[in-house]
């Protein structure tokens, strides 16, 4: 018979093991289930001394557990602590396969045969999933590891690195250093990792440093008797039958499975495949399955407080108990600024009712939207955002009016219940008009990032958003003087198509039927001449392509290529037409568009090696560039004042790397940030802290947790994780009195960190663009010769011709 | 888009310095002082302030380098106005002294002064000549990454050399440990080597060895001085097998394409530090210039 309990919650994370606590604080029959055999394995895993940080700070703590920011060790010794005493009954190695619903309650299955019954599950599994082992015989034995922390601890050793992703490569490499190391890849290349890690691991095969056996999996591991030379023996299953490799450790990189699986099979829903999506739950946490709740990370909560008081809130609310959410207060300040404010209860509710797009949103998540958003009231007249500003939050009008500038004596009027900020959300590019606070207005400004949760999120709100920015793109770009009416039939007839790097977009020499309005991305217009293709020009998002088609020549005259993802606007061609028929301030703009392309063009077409030096920019992925670093090779002198100048103003550590990065016709790239038009670091921030500054520069704020996904995420490198250097002599102190380091030299080593003691805190560091430094990028004004410069790929074809 | 320092904002500091260089000379002809022209007169007095000055700000030039927050123009902007005002420097204090110069500190100076500039004059040099040079030398890849090479070149020799005969290995083995990178500053500015016609050498032998039909060779092999390939092409001449021959050829493979690599790395350093080596004397005697100008100024002051 198996155990029943009032509450089963699944996952001892920081949500999970604080619902548990608090159960156990109040005498409900609880049970907590651990497939791990410890406590928060998630946490369990960072690195060793990782300085644990307890965002976002206005939020209080709510949970029998203490947290305060500090050492892993501290944090989870305190856990394990408030744990014991409260009698919370864990059990640990206690992995759910199933969670099914009997009755009025649950049955709960583990991998071990296992079973319980509750009323209630809560489930905090987190979004880490569940390492996949080797799924063989062995897998679990001693020396068989699933995790490297230090690859120099090792050395000597035979080592078995089983996996073929960026995790397995780095630690292959990295082990290859001191030990004998050999790679299993199941299949026959290893096209999954960063191009980086591809070509460190491919060098390190043929140099004889690491063996590979391709298209080869294990079968087996064998414990060998301690008189044997070596630990392990591995039956490898090959192409040309079974080998057998004798080692010392096995390394399982094999990533994870996402748990999103898993909780689908217990019933609960996803709105859509993307996998940015959460499960939909009600403001008690719920899901769709009733009785079953989730918390933490999973339900889209990604920081440790957040969970702790989701734990905290969810037991009470199965009780039945109405407890405050710990946001109530942090709402209540925001509103307080809107007009009329009463509770929040009341104010949440005429957001939705005014919004229609808030109105698709469940009241859990307009309120997790509430808090990361804020509340806006300017006075008629003000300024809320400015043409060519970077920025990029999103605003939905919830009573009164705004005016979007479109020149000098042309507004347009946005009202109660519309939104505005779509394009630079969506096309990562600059604001592309000014827009003035009209009467009454109250404003809801909401960052980019949730937005785009929002936007993943539910389907509803996607489709409208886009819509209306197909109309609003359509018309500013051709129509500005046109009715909405007189354009309703291309915005029905226009189509979203998406394009990944490299993909046509058309070709020389097809009939062209349509137009491409550039949403995201970037395009690169080429030709074909002697055979070769040449690029001509670069076309950022915001701009159209095709339009010749449209002016009577039949044939496209050139070839379109998305230079990065890309999104286009297609509009068809004949509607098009009737536009242009209808509309002669069009035709000649884009006439006159036409004939400035074309001169662009020819002036390039002159110059075929400056299409090459295009492309080399594109490769290296300048395309989604906003601003991008390049030194000249022949100007560059090694001095190396570049880093220097970064690093004296950036607190040391110099967030470019100079040596480092490509070179094409003494044209390098070195390693340093560019500013994405989407930035790849922004995703998966939990505490947020990457943004983008009006004048495009992307940077990391002083909330960072240092948990480096952002250095995962960038495919260029740049992110680095670095803890505060010692202070610096003043420049007399140094050269009087050899103070120090001096300006300009690296810091003195530190001690390494002995076992125990408090690794420095570590947060990661990018460029910045020097936003801070009135006079602009110090590593471009701090070059003698004129060598490092930074351009944005707008400047692409004349740089390009700049250099002969 | 990139600008070299020379040209920077149109040769801005070219034309000021013409023109202060033109200014000097019309004024030195023009005026007729009582006896010969010297640093004594009004004339005198006011080029040798102008070079005073301009000594000083040249000097403040290693300051602005260092303070990275300075918002005063680019340093770009600095080195083109300090290598074109230092220049036309040279013609102003030569006004100033008149031509009279003799063994005293006043020439010290000015002696000190010629020194600095010319050192400058082959930065200039430096750095116009040796970017590209290092740039089509380095071939697109990293210092730190050439030596990672040779390292794992290294290593896949001693595995070769291993697996032919224990003296071969010893023998690879002393060479990598006699291979050093870097070195004192003569070696580095010479960065050269003589180990080519050794790996030549080397194959020669082979090439005869194989027309003999794999027989061992008789007759002396020419490789007196380089110990190296001496006993490699000593062993193929007498008892190497096919095998090992096989594995011998691989192994001057490796290692010539190591030898490229030193070569290039050797050229690399050598190039660097030829862009930074001239500094060495420039700034050192820049501070015994400022020292003696000090010392000039006082006497002149005190005991003219
Ligand atoms: C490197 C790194 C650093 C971070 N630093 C910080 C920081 O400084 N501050 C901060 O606030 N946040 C930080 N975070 C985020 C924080 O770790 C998460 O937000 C938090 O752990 C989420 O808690 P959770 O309870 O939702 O899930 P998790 O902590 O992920 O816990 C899930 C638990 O469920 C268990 N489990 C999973 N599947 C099953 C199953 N089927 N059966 C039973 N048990 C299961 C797991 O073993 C695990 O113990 C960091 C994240 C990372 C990766
Ligand atoms: C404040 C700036 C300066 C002042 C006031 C100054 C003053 C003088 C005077 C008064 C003389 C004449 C001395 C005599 O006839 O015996 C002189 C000569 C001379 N000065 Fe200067 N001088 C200055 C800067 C310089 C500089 C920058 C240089 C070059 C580095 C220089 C190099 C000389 C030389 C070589 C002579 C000739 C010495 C001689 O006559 O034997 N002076 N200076
Ligand atoms: C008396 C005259 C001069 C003085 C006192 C002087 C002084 C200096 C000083 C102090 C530096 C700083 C070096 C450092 O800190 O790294 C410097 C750098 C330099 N000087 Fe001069 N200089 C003089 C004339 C010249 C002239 C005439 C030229 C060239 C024609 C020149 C070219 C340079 C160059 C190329 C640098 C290096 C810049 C860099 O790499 O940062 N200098 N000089
Ligand atoms: S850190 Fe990387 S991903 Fe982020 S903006 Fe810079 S280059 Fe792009
Ligand atoms: S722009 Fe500023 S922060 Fe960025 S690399 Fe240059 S000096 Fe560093
Ligand atoms: S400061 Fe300029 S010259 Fe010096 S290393 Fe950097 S880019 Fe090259």
């Amino acid at each position: 018979m198996a155990e029943r309990y009032k509450i089963a919650i699944v996952g001892s994370g920081p949500g999970g093991k604080s619902a548990a606590a608090r159960a156990a604080e109040l005498g409900v029959s609880h049970v907590l289930l651990e497939a791990s055999p410890y406590l928060s394995y998630t946490i369990y895993r960072y690195q060793k001394g990782k300085h644990v940080m307890d965002e976002p700070g206005v939020l209080p703590l709510r949970s029998p557990l203490a947290f305060k920011a500090g050492t892993r060790e501290a944090i989870l010794d305190a856990w394990n602590e408030g744990i014991e005493k409260l009698k919370t009954n864990v059990k640990f190695s206690h992995e759910v396969s199933g969670i099914a619903k009997a009755g009025n309650g649950f049955v709960i299955t583990c991998t071990n045969g296992t079973t319980f019954e509750s009323d209630y599950v809560v489930m905090g599994i987190g979004l880490q999933g569940n390492i996949r082992k080797l799924g063989v015989p062995g897998e679990d034995l001693p020396y068989v590891q699933y995790q490297l922390d230090d690859p120099d601890e090792y050395e000597g050793e035979t080592i078995v690195v089983v996996g073929a992703g960026d995790a397995a490569i780095e630690n292959a490499v990295a082990l290859a250093k001191q030990n004998n190391v050999i790679i299993i890849n199941r299949k026959d290349e290893f096209g999954r990792a960063k191009k980086g890690n591809e070509a460190a691991i491919l060098k390190a095969i043929d140099d004889g440093l690491i063996e590979c056996y391709y298209n080869s999996a294990p079968e087996r591991v064998d414990q060998l008797p301690q008189t044997a030379r070596k630990r392990m023996r591995m039956i490898l299953a090959t192409q040309n039958g079974k080998a057998q490799i004798l080692c010392d450790r096995i390394i399982g990189r094999l990533g994870a499975t996402a748990p999103r699986g898993f909780v689908e099979a217990c019933g609960v829903q996803f709105p859509n495949k993307d996998p940015a999506s959460v499960p939909a739950i009600s403001p008690q946490y719920e899901s769709n399955v009733k009785g079953l709740y989730i918390v933490g990370a999973l339900g889209g909560y990604p920081l440790i407080k957040q969970a702790m008081n989701q734990g905290y809130e969810v037991v009470e609310y199965i009780l039945g108990n109405t407890v405050e959410p710990a946001d109530e207060p942090l709402l209540r300040d925001k509103f307080k600024a809107m007009p009329g404010f009463t509770n929040v209860t009341a104010a949440l509710e005429k957001v939705q009712k005014n919004v229609r797009l808030l109105s698709h949103i469940t009241p859990l998540q307009l309120r997790e939207f509430m808090i990361d958003s804020d509340i806006r009231v300017p006075n008629a007249g003000d300024k809320i955002c400015e043409r060519n500003d970077y920025t990029n939050t999103f605003f939905s009008i919830v009573e009164g009016e705004v005016h979007i500038v479109i020149d000098k004596d042309k507004k347009v009027t946005l009202r109660k219940g519309e939104f505005f900020g779509e394009m630079s959300l969506i096309s990562g590019r600059r604001r592309s008009a000014t827009v003035l606070a009209g009467n009454n207005c109250v404003l809801i400004e909401t960052p980019r990032r949730s937005m785009n949760k929002l936007i993943a999120s539910v389907e509803a709100v996607k489709r409208e958003i886009d819509k209306v920015f197909i109309a609003r793109a359509i018309q500013s770009r051709f129509a500005p003087e046109a009715s909405y009416e007189q354009i309703s039939d291309i915005v029905e007839s226009a189509k979203i198509t998406r394009y990944r790097a490299g993909d046509m977009v058309f070709t020389e020499g097809e009939i062209g039927d349509c137009l491409h309005l550039v949403r995201v991305g970037s395009l690169t217009i080429s030709r074909n001449i002697g055979g070769k293709e040449v690029i001509l020009s670069y076309v950022p998002a915001g701009n159209y392509v095709g339009e010749m088609a449209m002016l009577g020549e039949n044939k496209r005259s050139a070839s379109a290529r998305a230079a990065i993802a890309t999104e286009t606007i297609r509009l068809d061609g004949d509607a098009f037409k009737r536009l242009v028929q209808r509309n002669p301030v069009l035709r000649l703009r884009l006439q006159a568009e036409y004939s400035k392309r074309t001169a662009a063009n020819l002036a390039m077409q002159a110059m075929p090696s400056g299409g090459d030096i295009i492309s080399f920019l594109i490769q290296q992925g300048a395309g989604e560039a906003t601003d991008i670093l390049l030194i000249d090779e022949d100007l560059c002198v090694r001095c190396d004042n570049c880093e220097k100048a970064c690093a004296e103003t950036h607190g040391g550590t110099s967030r470019l790397r100079r040596e480092a990065g490509p070179t094409f016709a003494s044209v390098h790239v070195p390693t340093s940030c560019r500013h994405c038009e989407h930035p790849h670091c922004m995703k998966d921030c939990p505490p947020d802290a990457i943004h983008r500054a009006p004048n495009g520069e992307v940077f990391i704020q002083d909330n960072c947790i240092g948990c480096g996904n952002c250095e995962r995420n960038c495919p260029y490198g740049v992110i680095k994780l670095a803890s505060k250097p010692p202070k610096k002599p003043g420049l007399l102190q140094w050269l009087l009195f050899g103070a120090g380091s001096g300006p300009g030299e690296a810091p003195y080593k530190k001690k390494k960190v002995k076992e125990g003691e408090a690794a420095p805190e570590k947060k990661a560091v990018k460029c910045d663009m020097c936003k801070d430094l009135p006079g602009g990028a110090a590593c471009v004004r701090a070059c003698p010769t004129g060598a490092a410069i930074r351009i944005s790929p707008e400047e692409f074809p004349s740089y390009a011709q700049s250099r002969r | 888009m990139h600008q070299s320092f020379l040209t920077h904002a149109n040769k801005r500091y070219l034309w000021v310095g013409l023109i202060l260089l033109l200014g000097a000379l019309i004024a030195y002809f023009w005026h007729d002082p009582i006896g010969p022209p010297n640093g004594g007169t009004w004339l005198g007095y006011t080029l040798g302030s102008i070079g005073a000055l301009l000594i000083f700000w040249l000097m403040a030039f290693g300051i602005r380098k260092r303070t990275y927050s300075n918002r005063v123009g680019s340093l770009r902007g600095w080195l083109s106005a300090h290598v074109y005002l230092g220049t036309a420097l040279l013609l102003v204090a030569l006004l100033h002294t008149g031509f009279q110069f003799g063994w005293n500190l006043h020439t010290l100076a000015f002696t000190l002064m010629t020194l600095v500039i010319f050192s400058g004059f082959f930065g200039v040099f430096a750095y116009l000549r040796y970017p590209n040079l290092m740039t089509r030398n380095r071939d697109n890849a990293t210092r730190a990454a050439m030596l990672d090479e040779i390292y794992e070149l290294d290593q896949n020799a001693l595995a070769l050399a291993d697996g032919i005969d224990p003296k071969i290995h010893a023998i690879v083995l002393r060479s990598i440990e006699r291979t050093r990178l870097g070195g004192g500053v003569w070696s580095l500015v010479a960065a050269r080597d003589d180990s080519d016609s050794a790996l030549a050498g080397a194959r020669k032998m082979l090439e005869a060895r194989d027309k003999k039909g794999g027989q061992p060779l008789t007759g002396e092999p020419q490789t007196k001085d380089m110990p190296t390939m001496f006993a490699m092409v000593d062993f193929l001449a007498g008892k190497a097998d096919d095998r090992q021959a096989e594995a011998l050829r691989k192994l001057i493979d490796i290692l010539s394409r190591k030898k490229s690599l030193a070569t290039r790395v050797a050229r690399d350093i050598q190039f660097q530090s030829l862009m930074e080596l001239w500094l060495y004397f420039h700034v050192p005697l820049s501070f015994a210039l400022l020292a003696a100008l000090t010392g000039h100024i006082l006497v002149v002051f005190f005991y003219w």
